[in-house]
């Protein structure tokens, strides 16, 4: 039993990583209908900002957290400005091709300034609690309630404010909006900015908690999060928070009872499975695609 | 601005997509406080107009409201400037409540006040509307989808409503009801263009009128004038 909580206590902390890198897949995806396969490469540059802030700027965890957040979202929305806007009106098939190179790009130019795996210094002072055989660290606390506090404005961004509104505009018809009066461009551009900052969070969150940083970190991480934003439904929020629990779930329950090199492979097989019965996801609705 | 000022004008205006050409130099105006109507048949080019007087998409000939010129302004900023545009096949968003649709055609006002007594006068006219405010917008029924077109451009609060066949597919008796309420929204004060194959009520609501055919207008007069006219009674009218 207290086996099972501790693997239930890891399953919430990877979980709610994948969920937070998930929300930026799905939030694109709802509004352009694009793939960003760059976004797994923009959760590493979270990392290594927050290893820039802390080693060289010397910032503590907060003011660190706050700029790989904020210089991921500027990234995103540039990335967004010359990569893909212009693209908007091409053949699908460009904008993934665009999309992974914008993440090839990223990975090199990363491995360009930093070589060799970094290391992020401890900006949270650890410590360990235990209840009942049930340890938990301070950093898996953090980790949790602060994707859970993201989510949950992420949440209210999207149900309660202009923007969100106009963000759910956009997903269900995209032509319509501008007669609303509101700036379509400038929603997308929000709407990267919030998607991949949070991807940037997931990625300071992530470097803390695993030991080392390096330019590739953010491809089978990336794509997990990617399966995690299918299997709860693409373009649906809530969907892709619960389908990173559930994916995170999935990995912890896989290593704790089969050898770990069993871990991806169920993964993705579940991911097959679970579309074959559920081909929109768990919360996906078939939309009725206006042309 | 006194009543026979012109509000909207447009004048040669060319529209193509790729080599089709929808609209081949058409003039019109719209003077303060009218309702005119663009009638013609499917595919004469008449939501082409629309949709270039909105900015959606480019033309060329020249869009004139008030005294500015509409070329190169972005469809958000046309709706800043007062035209509000109640799209063919209404547009609802299905996904957002009747009340998030209609909050969404304010983006652009500041006034909480001024906002918050438009809901009430949208809901004062569409009664039903409020009934139904938290229900999802792709749930209501297709003339309660079209008083929520209307109800979302007078949000927005424009001086002048361009409207694209609000008739589309509902019952006469509905048909009835939309024409009047567009009646009741000019009386107060906004002026409309109207797009409409149902030219019998356009005309009849309407001061003037233009006849569209495959891209260029082929007749105009007052809306009593082109009822009538023989060739519109035969074309449109049913004989
Ligand atoms: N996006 C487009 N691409 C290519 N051709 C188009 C496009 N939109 C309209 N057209 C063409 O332009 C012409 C005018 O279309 P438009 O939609 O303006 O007609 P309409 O008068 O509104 O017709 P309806 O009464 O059927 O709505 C038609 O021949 C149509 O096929
Ligand atoms: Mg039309």
């Amino acid at each position: 039993m207290t086996y099972l909580l501790q693997q239930a206590l890891n399953a919430l902390q990877l979980g709610s990583i994948y969920a937070l890198i998930a929300l930026g897949y799905t939030m694109v995806y709802g509004i352009l209908t694009m793939i960003n396969f760059a976004h797994g490469d923009l959760f590493m540059v979270g990392a290594f900002l927050c290893f820039v802030a802390a080693t060289y700027l010397k910032l503590s965890f907060v003011p660190s957290l706050l700029l790989s957040m904020a210089g991921v979202a500027l990234l995103g929305v540039v990335i967004e400005k010359w990569a893909y806007k212009p693209l908007r009106q091409a053949p699908r098939v460009s904008a993934i091709i665009t999309a992974l190179g914008v993440g090839i790009f990223l990975e090199n130019f990363t491995l360009a300034l930093c070589p060799y795996p970094k290391h992020i210094p401890p900006l949270i002072a650890h410590e360990m609690w235990s209840f009942g055989g049930v340890s938990i660290s301070s950093l898996q606390i953090l980790i949790i309630l602060l994707s859970i506090l993201l989510m949950i404005l992420l949440d209210f961004i999207v149900r309660r404010t202009m923007v969100g509104m106009a963000m759910r505009a956009i997903s269900w018809d995209k032509t319509i909006v501008p007669l609303m009066g509101v700036p379509v461009d400038r929603v997308i551009s929000i709407t990267f900015a919030i998607g991949t900052s949070l991807g940037g969070a997931a990625g300071v969150m992530y470097g803390l908690a695993y030991p080392v940083i390096d330019p590739y970190m953010g491809i089978m991480v990336g794509w997990k999060a990617f399966i995690s934003a299918v299997v709860g439904g693409i373009g649906n929020i809530r969907g892709a928070m619960i389908g990173g629990f559930i994916l995170g779930g999935v990995e912890i329950l896989v290593a704790a009872f089969l050898p770990s090199t069993y871990r991806d492979f169920v993964a993705f097989a579940f991911l097959l499975v679970l579309l074959i019965f559920r081909p929109y996801g768990i919360l996906g609705k078939p939309h009725p695609q206006k042309v | 601005m006194s009543r026979t000022d012109v509000l909207l004008r447009v004048d040669d205006l060319t529209v193509s997509y790729g080599n089709i050409r929808a609209l081949k130099g058409i003039s019109f105006d719209v003077r303060d406080g009218e309702i005119v109507t663009l009638i013609g048949a499917n595919g004469a080019g008449k939501s082409s107009a629309l949709r270039a007087v909105s900015g959606l998409i480019p033309f060329s000939g020249r869009i004139l409201y008030g005294d500015r010129d509409l070329s190169r302004i972005p469809p958000d900023g046309i709706v800043r400037l007062g035209i509000a545009q109640v799209p063919e096949g209404r547009g609802i968003f299905g996904n957002l409540t009747v009340f998030e649709n209609l909050r969404l055609a304010t983006w652009q006002r500041k006034n909480k006040a001024e906002v918050a007594k438009d809901f009430e006068r949208v809901f004062g006219l569409f009664p039903r509307l409020n009934e139904r405010k938290d229900q999802m917008g792709g749930t209501l029924s297709g003339g309660e989808q079209q008083m929520l077109a209307v109800g979302r451009a007078l949000m927005s609060r424009g001086q002048m409503m361009l409207l694209d066949e609000p008739s589309m597919g509902l019952a006469p008796v509905l048909v009835r009801d939309i024409f009047h309420t567009l009646a009741e929204i000019n009386q107060a004060g906004t002026t409309i263009l109207l797009v409409e194959q149902n030219a019998y009520m356009a005309l009849h609501i309407a001061s003037r009128g233009c006849v569209l055919e495959t891209g260029s207008i082929v007749l105009s007069g007052t809306g009593r004038e082109l009822l009538g006219n023989p060739r519109i009674k035969e074309a449109y009218l049913g004989g």
